[in-house]
């Protein structure tokens, strides 16, 4: 075959060497990628399996809640008398608000005394300690996230709450919580929401810190020397140039450690007091969405009791995604604002 | 003894003089801006450089040049204190800045860098606006006043030769949505928007197309009216071009250190060089 190639400046015309039978790697059936097929296949399945999955939850904690929402409806929510078994003064109903509101309050306190300490642990570990340290103490974070829920709640009960009690509880209740509603007294078990909250916090603590760590490691070293060559000290370095470049990624650690917040169920069940009554009080005992649910689905008194309870942990399940998914939201928006000029 | 080959390997101080003459397109006389004077850098037990003694002088371009690994951009990072942060690393001997030893105990790094600022290999803009970027370094030295601020940013764009290019988009657009040699350019601008009195550049180019060289090149010869510069540079061209004093480092093949080999004039050094083993490098015989 003849070709030529016509540039700018010169024609170079040349010979193509002619074939009659296509070389190997030209026809179709290579053997190498026999194995491509199954592999796709497999991991198409395996990804598809979660989505799967979180349907599945889903559809179940609808139909199961069906009875209890014809009954009910927007009172499993918002409602807040919770009487599972008829007596002379109380109707059967059941409001599901207390439990809602000490899940949202409990998860609040911990986010807000967690991920200041946090973060602050999350800077030493990647900018500030010597390097000898950082492994170790790393180490020791991370094995405070893998600490069994049950026993954060046996130290709650046993050293946190008397400790709590005296130094905080009652000296506040008493000073404070005299005009302050929020802190108002008695305090009488010292169970309730801003004591689960507090060792909701140390547990979520580890998570965010360490997730905290990993991201501003991923902040590369010239954004650290380009601060530091025009004069900033090592606090403006980090926090002008480490932090804001890991705003996204440190959004990302403070929602998973919602998450947990939202979700844990023994500790919260061991030191709220489970009390479906709103109190003003955060040292009043009340009661979260998960351990209502724990404590009560074993020992349900009906159908429409269970029902309930399944309506109860299909709100938790609905909070959980909707606050996932406004992270989501929140991360792309902060992403955006920082790197998407990047093109 | 020692002492003396030194001052024949590097350019004694000195002997700066008698070529400050030599150098006829220079019309100002010049002082050293910096002196290293059996300067060496480890980190930790490894000795990176070893016994450099060499200057620098005031509102002149010396570039450092040699193979990977010889050392010379561990120099340069050594003049403004880069190495600070890093664990183990210590420097021996005398570096000197406008007489004051860098290295004394009673210097802070913080005051020295805003002095002494620096250019890096990668264009490092910040995830911010172009007008930010550059004004970070004078929020950084306590500058809030907008009107301040907006001028200083505008005079550094335009001494980087930026500001046309990015005049009508300075809060739109990021730093990091320029192209690569205008991030470059503007990491110039944010380095003379401090004012500082010397600028390193760390092999600013490696990661530019030629064309983007050529102009970040161009700039360097007109930022030294106002700046004492020292490049590295693995491009001897580049060297040649843009600076007026050349330093040539090695890697010692048995101590596994660097060293200065030969400092001199940019085109004695590249014409008649002293030393055999620069001549094999700039002829091309070498690494």
């Amino acid at each position: 075959m003849r070709i030529s190639i016509r540039t700018a400046d010169s024609d170079v015309e040349g010979h193509m060497a002619q074939r009659t039978t296509p070389p190997e790697w030209s026809t179709g059936k290579s053997p190498l990628r026999h194995g491509d097929v199954p592999f796709r296949a497999g991991t198409i399945m395996l990804a598809s399996a979660v989505v799967l999955l979180v349907f599945a939850i889903a559809w179940m904690l609808y139909t199961s809640s069906q009875e209890a929402r014809t009954a009910f409806g927007w009172d499993l929510l918002f409602g807040s008398a919770w009487n599972p078994v008829q007596t002379e003064l109380n109707p059967i109903s059941f409001g599901g608000w207390p439990a809602v509101r000490g899940t949202l309050l409990s998860a609040c306190i911990a986010l807000i005394i967690a991920a200041p300490l946090a973060i602050g642990i999350g800077i030493y570990l990647a900018e500030l300690c010597p390097i000898s340290l950082r492994t170790p103490l790393s180490f020791l974070v991370e094995l405070l996230a893998a600490v069994p829920s049950v026993i954060y709640g046996v130290w709650g009960v046993f050293v946190f709450i008397p400790f709590f009690n005296t130094a905080f509880a009652t000296p506040v209740s008493e000073s404070i919580g005299t005009f302050l509603p929020w802190f108002a007294g008695p305090i009488a078990t010292g169970r309730g929401l801003l004591v689960t909250g507090v060792i909701l916090a140390l547990m979520i603590l580890p998570t965010i810190a360490s997730l905290t760590r990993d991201v501003l490691r991923l902040v590369p070293n010239t954004q650290r020397e380009a601060m530091l060559a025009i004069g900033a000290t090592r606090w403006e370095t980090i926090w002008l140039a480490v932090i804001p470049y890991s705003r996204a990624g440190i959004i990302g650690a403070i929602m998973l450690g919602l998450g947990r917040a939202l979700g844990e169920t023994m500790a919260a069940t061991m030191l709220v007091g489970n009390t479906q009554r709103i109190s003003g009080s955060l040292f009043a005992p009340a009661t979260t969405a998960a351990s209502l649910v724990a404590n009560e689905l074993t020992n349900s008194v009906s159908s429409l009791h269970e029902s309930a309870l399944i309506a109860v942990a299909f709100a938790l399940f609905g909070i959980t995604l909707f606050l996932n998914f406004g992270a989501r939201l929140l991360i792309w928006y902060v992403e955006r604002n920082t790197r998407g000029g990047r093109s | 003894m020692e002492h003396a080959m030194t001052l024949t390997r590097g350019i004694g101080f000195g002997d700066l003089v008698a070529q400050r003459t030599k150098i006829s397109q220079l019309s100002v006389a010049t002082e050293n801006k910096i002196e290293m004077l059996h300067f060496g850098f480890h980190y930790g037990a490894f000795k990176a450089v070893h016994d450099v003694t060499m200057a620098m002088p005031t509102n002149r371009v010396t570039a450092i040049i040699g193979p990977s690994g010889c050392g010379k951009s561990t120099l340069l990072r050594s003049i403004n204190r880069m190495h600070d942060a890093t664990e183990g690393a210590h420097a021996e001997g005398i570096l000197r800045l406008d007489a004051m030893n860098v290295y004394d105990a009673a210097v802070d790094s913080v005051l020295l860098r805003r002095r002494v600022g620096m250019v890096f290999q990668r264009p490092n803009p910040f995830q911010l606006s172009i007008f930010e970027n550059v004004a970070y370094g004078l929020r950084v030295l306590g500058i809030r006043h907008r009107g301040t601020l907006a001028e200083r940013v505008e005079q550094s764009l335009r001494r980087a030769a930026l500001w046309d290019e990015v005049k009508d988009r300075l809060h739109s657009s990021f730093g990091t949505a320029l192209s690569g040699g205008q991030q470059q350019r503007l990491c110039i601008a944010r380095t003379i928007a401090t004012n500082p009195e010397v600028i390193l550049m760390d092999e600013p180019c490696s990661a530019l197309d030629p064309i983007a060289s050529l102009k970040i090149e161009d700039l360097i010869y007109d930022l030294r009216e106002q700046f004492t510069i020292v490049i590295v540079t693995h491009n001897m061209q580049q060297a040649a071009r843009v600076s007026d004093f050349t330093a040539f480092m090695l890697m010692n093949r048995e101590k596994r250190y660097g060293e200065l080999i030969e400092s001199g004039p940019t085109d004695q050094l590249f014409t008649k060089p002293h030393d055999k083993r620069t001549e094999d490098y700039i002829s091309g015989q070498f690494g």
